[in-house]
Formats: C-alpha cells, structure tokens, sequence
C-alpha cells in the first residue's frame, strides 16, 4: 500500500517534471556530467591498475627477483674495442643464497643467451634461456604439451628443450613440435615439451617475453655456451662474461619475502664490488600499486565530490526558483488540505527525481567513455558494481540533501500569502 | 458588542466565541477581529459583507482553517479547533470544508481532471476511485467534455466550475466561498450563484464573502462586518 503510493507520487513527480521538459533536462546536466566523469575515471583507473596489478601478481608475491645489472663504471669503460665486461649474479651467489636463509623455498637460476636456432627449413634468432626445473613453478608455466625440463636433463646433461607456444608457433608452423630435434648453434637439442607463453613487462622486471625463447637445462647452457656472449653494437664488437642473468627466489610466506629481500641485497654488497645486481620484490611493487590507486581514488573522490557538488547546487538552485515560482500553487495545495511534510515529500521527490534520472544518466554516458576509449585506443577498462552502484548511491543523496531546503521552504508558505500570490 | 446569530432550522455547525485576531503591522496593533461571537446552523447560506478593513477575509481565513485566533474559541462540527496545530487545521479543512476563490486558483499545469482530484489525492484515494469520482462532479457541473483540458483553455466560468467541483470532490458539509463573482461577468456570475444556491438546496452549508449587494442578495442570511465586529446581521428564515 505505501510502496503504491510512493509509486504514484513518483509517477506524479515525473509528470511535473515533464512539464518543463527542457529545464529538468538543464537541471539535470551538472549531475549527468558528475556522474558520467566519475564512472569513467573510475572504469579507466580500474583499467590501469588492475592490468599493472595482474602483471605484477605474475611474478608471484613470495617471489624475489634478483636481476644482472651492467653497473654504471662499467658502462663507461666499455666503448673500447676488445674490453671484456665481467659484471652480475654468479653460480656462487646463487648457491649462496640458497643455503644461507631458511625461509627460502626454491631458487631458480636464469641464464640467457642469443643463439640462432634453426629447425628443418627455418632459422631464426632465438633467447635461450638455461634454467632449472622449479623455474617453471615460479613463474607459473602450465604445460601446454609434453613435459618441463626435469632434474635428470640437469644432472645429466640431456640436450632437452622447451619451447613457449608462441615460439613453437613461429618455428613450427603446425606440426608436432614434440620430439623434434632443434639446433641452437651448432648443437642438437630435442624439443620435449611446450609451456604457455608470457607478455608484457611490469615494473623494471624483465619476464622473458615474446621473443622466441627456449628453454634449457642450466648445465647444459654453461658447458655448451660457456659465459662469454660476444654482440655487436653500433658498429663496436662488446663482449661480456656473464654467469647469471637472473635469479628468482621464492620463499615460504608473504611475510618472509621483505626480510629475506634485505638479506640477500647485504650478502650480495658482501660479494660484490660493484653495484651490478638490482633486487626486486614484486611484492613490494604490489603494495605501491595499491597505494598509487588508493591516492587515485582520493584524487578522484575529490574531483566527483566537488563536480557532484555543483551539480548538487544546480538542481538546489532551480528548485528554489521553483518554489517561489510555484508559491500559489502551494497555497492552493495547503488550502485544500495537503499537510506540510506532503509539500515537502512533493518537492523532495521531483529533486530526487531529477537527480537520479540525472545519475542514470551519467552512468550510461561514463560507460560508454570506456567502451569507446577501449574500442579505439586498447586502454584497458573495468567497469565495476561499485563504479555503477556508487554514483547512483551518490546522486539520491545529492537530491535528497539539495532537495530539502527548498522542499523546506515551500512547506513553510503561508496559504493564506500563498493564495494571493501573482 | 456581541451579537448571536442565529437560524431556526438545523443544527449549529459553526461557532465562534469572543473570537479575536490581532496582527502587528509594524509596532502598531491591528485588530482585525475584535471579540466576535456568532453561530451558523448547518444547510445555512451566509454572505459575509463588510467594506474592505473590516475583518471579512480574517474572518473567512479563521472559519477556513487557514488562520488561527489570537483568542477566543471556534467550534467547528463540535470540535475545539482554536487550539489545533496546522496537521490538525489542514486535516479539518481535508475532511470538512471545500473553498472557492475570486481567482479560481486552480493548478495551470494540471487537466481539470487532475484539479478536481486534488482533495482526494491528499485523501489517499485510489487513482480509478477518484478519477471517477473527477469525472462525476465535473458532468455534473456540466463540464463532463472538458476533463483533459488545462485551466487556461476554458472560460471564467468554466474554471469556477471546475473549481465548484473541486471543493466538491471530498464532500464536504461546508463550502467557502471568495468573491466567487468578482472576476466574472454578470450573467456567468449568477449561473455561478445558481449553482451555489441548488449546492445549498442540497444540504450544503455556504459561507460566501462578498461586498456587492446582489450577489449577497443570493444568500439567505447576510452577515455585515465593520471595524472587525459583527455589525448587523440581516435575513432569518
């Protein structure tokens, strides 16, 4: 019964509205523009920060990344013809590292070398990658077919390959890759598995990426490839010795990752007598991109608060012209007997109104922002529940608080002023 | 000086007691009634005239529910309503009374329909109810073709009706009535003066305000206000 009535003063209220369709449709803009923007920033920042979140979530939260770094002297010096640059992680630190701290779980050295690969017909410039087998685990790289490297390839020395499911791809274009025999260099090595490929970079962590990467058994890289890697740059011949490129630690809670981190930075400025390490925790980065967001979200919290303000001021503004506009029709309504909360629920319920037609409004308009910015530009976007269902929260109690000093007002008019109003 | 006022036929409907209504204009004291005691029986018609300063419209605003007395007491129906608040005052005047005006003073943005249901609007009726309702009492003011019409498509005339029908529409035992002529033309004015007579025929008890002698002429008893008392008070049965 109240629902019906409510209904029906709704239904009035629209009604009124309509009345003055052009000047409810100006009311309304502030709000429609308020909430139109807030929707999209919010669908746009949500966009940003999750795809920085999931990247960076790759990396694992209880994964330390420590990385080779050529040092800054070391740069310098380089630009002579046959210098030898010696800089980065070596086999020592990683074995060191891994007897030293108990929360430490796994370690998985990374090697990288460039090498041209050439199976059957094709060649092509390959990232060979020697590894251990718990790699695979820490960066998380399902099978998509046959096996991973496993601790036998190692030990023994097995010419045993992986590939990613985009290099098998650009290698081999439908075949069964499994069992192939692939040269790297001058040597033979059996494809005997293919993992999911990985995208992207986050941060300053290198993740091998879509090159077409193959992966190794460490031992074998070493005894195959050794440490020196020759390249030419710009027209100069560099060579460097290099033992590790990478080094992933993972250890056995969140709350070790941190101290662990620390740790294993001391023991390398211990080792090292150039900074030529760089460690990462991806954890840590994690924690910064919530706190960009959350600073974000201020920001943006402010901007809707002061544009849902204006808005608000709009539609409070217009009201109050409404009233006195109204005055007599006011005095009519009291005269015959309407008490002096249905005036205000009247009044009330057509700001109201206004401010959430405004807010549906907006809403459709900030997610069509972000469906466009998508279609046209690849900006990842996420429109959310609470992106929707927090304007539309907002925008009735715009109404609502700029709504009840005019509904106030018009109940305050005296019928008997009222009705001799022009 | 008290006078009674009084009608052989019927039940008292209306009674005020030493009514008094005093205003500040400024710092100087207006006693636009100044001690009025009378009582109107039910199904009576009264004019109500006076020149203008007389304390004839303060005394239509206290006998509507639209003012309240300084002191003294108004018994409407048998109830006290001196002391009500303004919920109470706009639910007596909801439940018991329908007003008509110089003016008209109907909604321009709402169909003689919509204006007719007002009253029963803030009633709480149903929508089907009432708009049966609309369409019954303006048939039978003869505008049963104008029901989706607004305001300023009809007459003068025409709008008084709708406005007849409106203080109608919740069926009330007393209608007020505000210079219902003034903004008519003489002819329209006495179709308008008929209607209220056959709505007094009916039962209805009419309290009209006006200064012009014909039209005063319509109502049975005429009630002469000067300097806000009751000066004389003509007719009787």
């Amino acid at each position: 019964m109240r629902q019906i009535k409510l209904a029906r003063n709704i239904l009035l209220g629209i009604e009124d509205l309509l009345l003055h369709k052009l000047r409810s449709f100006l009311t309304t803009l502030g709000i429609v523009f308020g909430v139109g923007s807030v929707v999209a920033m919010l669908s746009v920042g949500e966009g940003a920060s999750k795809e920085a979140m999931d990247q960076i979530r790759k990396l694992g939260s209880n994964n330390i990344i420590v990385n080779s770094i050529k040092s800054v002297e070391e740069e310098s010096t380089s630009t002579t013809h046959s210098h030898l640059a010696i800089y980065g992680l070596t086999y020592e630190d990683c074995a060191r590292v891994a007897e030293t701290f108990k929360a430490i779980r796994q370690t998985a050295p990374v090697k990288l070398i460039r090498k041209e690969g050439r199976l059957g017909e094709r060649a092509m410039e390959l990232r060979v990658v020697g590894t251990s087998p718990v790699w695979f685990d820490l960066v998380q790289r399902p099978i998509v077919a046959g096996r991973v490297l496993i601790a036998s390839d190692d030990n023994e020395r097995a010419p045993a390959a992986v590939l990613t499911e985009h290099g098998a791809r650009k290698l081999l274009a439908a075949e069964n890759t499994i069992g192939q025999s692939l040269k790297i260099g001058g040597d033979r090595f059996e494809i005997v598995g293919i993992v999911k490929s990985e995208s992207g970079l986050a941060g300053n962590i290198q993740i091998p990426d879509q090159e077409v990467d193959v992966y190794i058994p460490i031992n074998v890289a070493r005894s195959y490839f050794g440490d020196i890697m020759a390249r030419m740059t710009s027209g100069s011949f560099e060579r460097e010795m290099v033992e590790l490129h990478q080094m992933i630690v993972q250890v056995d809670s969140t709350e070790d990752v941190e101290p662990t981190a620390k740790g294993i930075e001391d023991m390398l400025k211990r080792f090292h007598k150039k900074q030529d390490y760089l460690v990462s925790v991806p954890l840590a980065l994690l924690r910064q991109a919530e706190a960009t967001k959350r600073t974000f979200n201020i920001v943006l919290g402010s901007i809707a608060g002061i544009s849902l303000l204006v808005g608000g001021i709009g539609i409070m503004n217009i009201m109050l012209a409404s009233v006195t506009e109204r005055t007599r029709e006011i005095g009519i309504r009291r005269a015959i007997g309407a008490k002096r909360r249905q005036i205000i629920s009247q009044f009330l319920i057509e700001t109201v109104v206004l401010s959430i037609i405004g807010g549906l409004i907006g809403i459709g308009l900030g997610v069509l922002v972000p469906f466009l910015i998508t279609y046209f530009s690849d900006m990842p976007t996420v429109i959310t529940a609470a992106s929707i269902v927090l304007p539309l929260v907002i925008s009735f109690g715009v109404g609502i608080i700029f709504g009840l000093y005019p509904a106030i007002r018009a109940a305050k008019v005296d019928p008997i002023v009222a009705l001799r109003h022009e | 000086m008290i006078r009674q006022a009084e009608s052989n036929s019927g039940v008292e409907i209306i009674k005020l007691e030493e009514a008094r209504k005093i205003y500040w204009m400024g710092s100087s004291e207006v006693k636009a009634l100044a001690g009025v005691t009378l009582s109107f029986k039910r199904g009576s018609f009264w004019a109500i005239m006076g020149p203008s300063g007389s304390g004839k419209s303060t005394m239509m605003n206290v006998l509507g529910c639209l003012d309240r007395l300084s002191s003294g007491r108004y018994i409407l129906e048998g109830q006290d309503v001196s002391t009500l608040e303004d919920d109470s005052l706009s639910e007596m005047r909801l439940r018991h009374l329908g007003f008509i005006f110089q003016s008209f003073n109907l909604i321009p943005q709402l169909s003689v329909q919509r204006n007719i249901e007002l009253p029963l609007y803030y009633l709480g009726w149903e929508a089907e109810s009432s708009a049966e309702r609309a369409r019954e009492l303006a048939g039978k003011v003869g505008l049963g073709d104008r029901l989706h019409h607004r305001p300023s498509e009809l007459s003068g005339g025409q709008m008084q009706r709708v406005a007849i029908a409106r203080a109608l529409a919740n069926d009330p035992q007393i209608i007020f009535a505000d210079e219902p002529t003034g903004n008519l033309d003489t002819a329209t004015g006495k179709e308008i003066l008929a209607l209220l007579t056959e709505l007094n025929g009916q039962g209805k008890t009419i309290i009209m305000v006006t200064h012009e002698m014909d039209v005063a002429a319509y109502a049975k008893q005429r009630l002469h206000m000067l300097d806000g008392v009751v000066d004389r008070i003509e007719g009787g049965d």
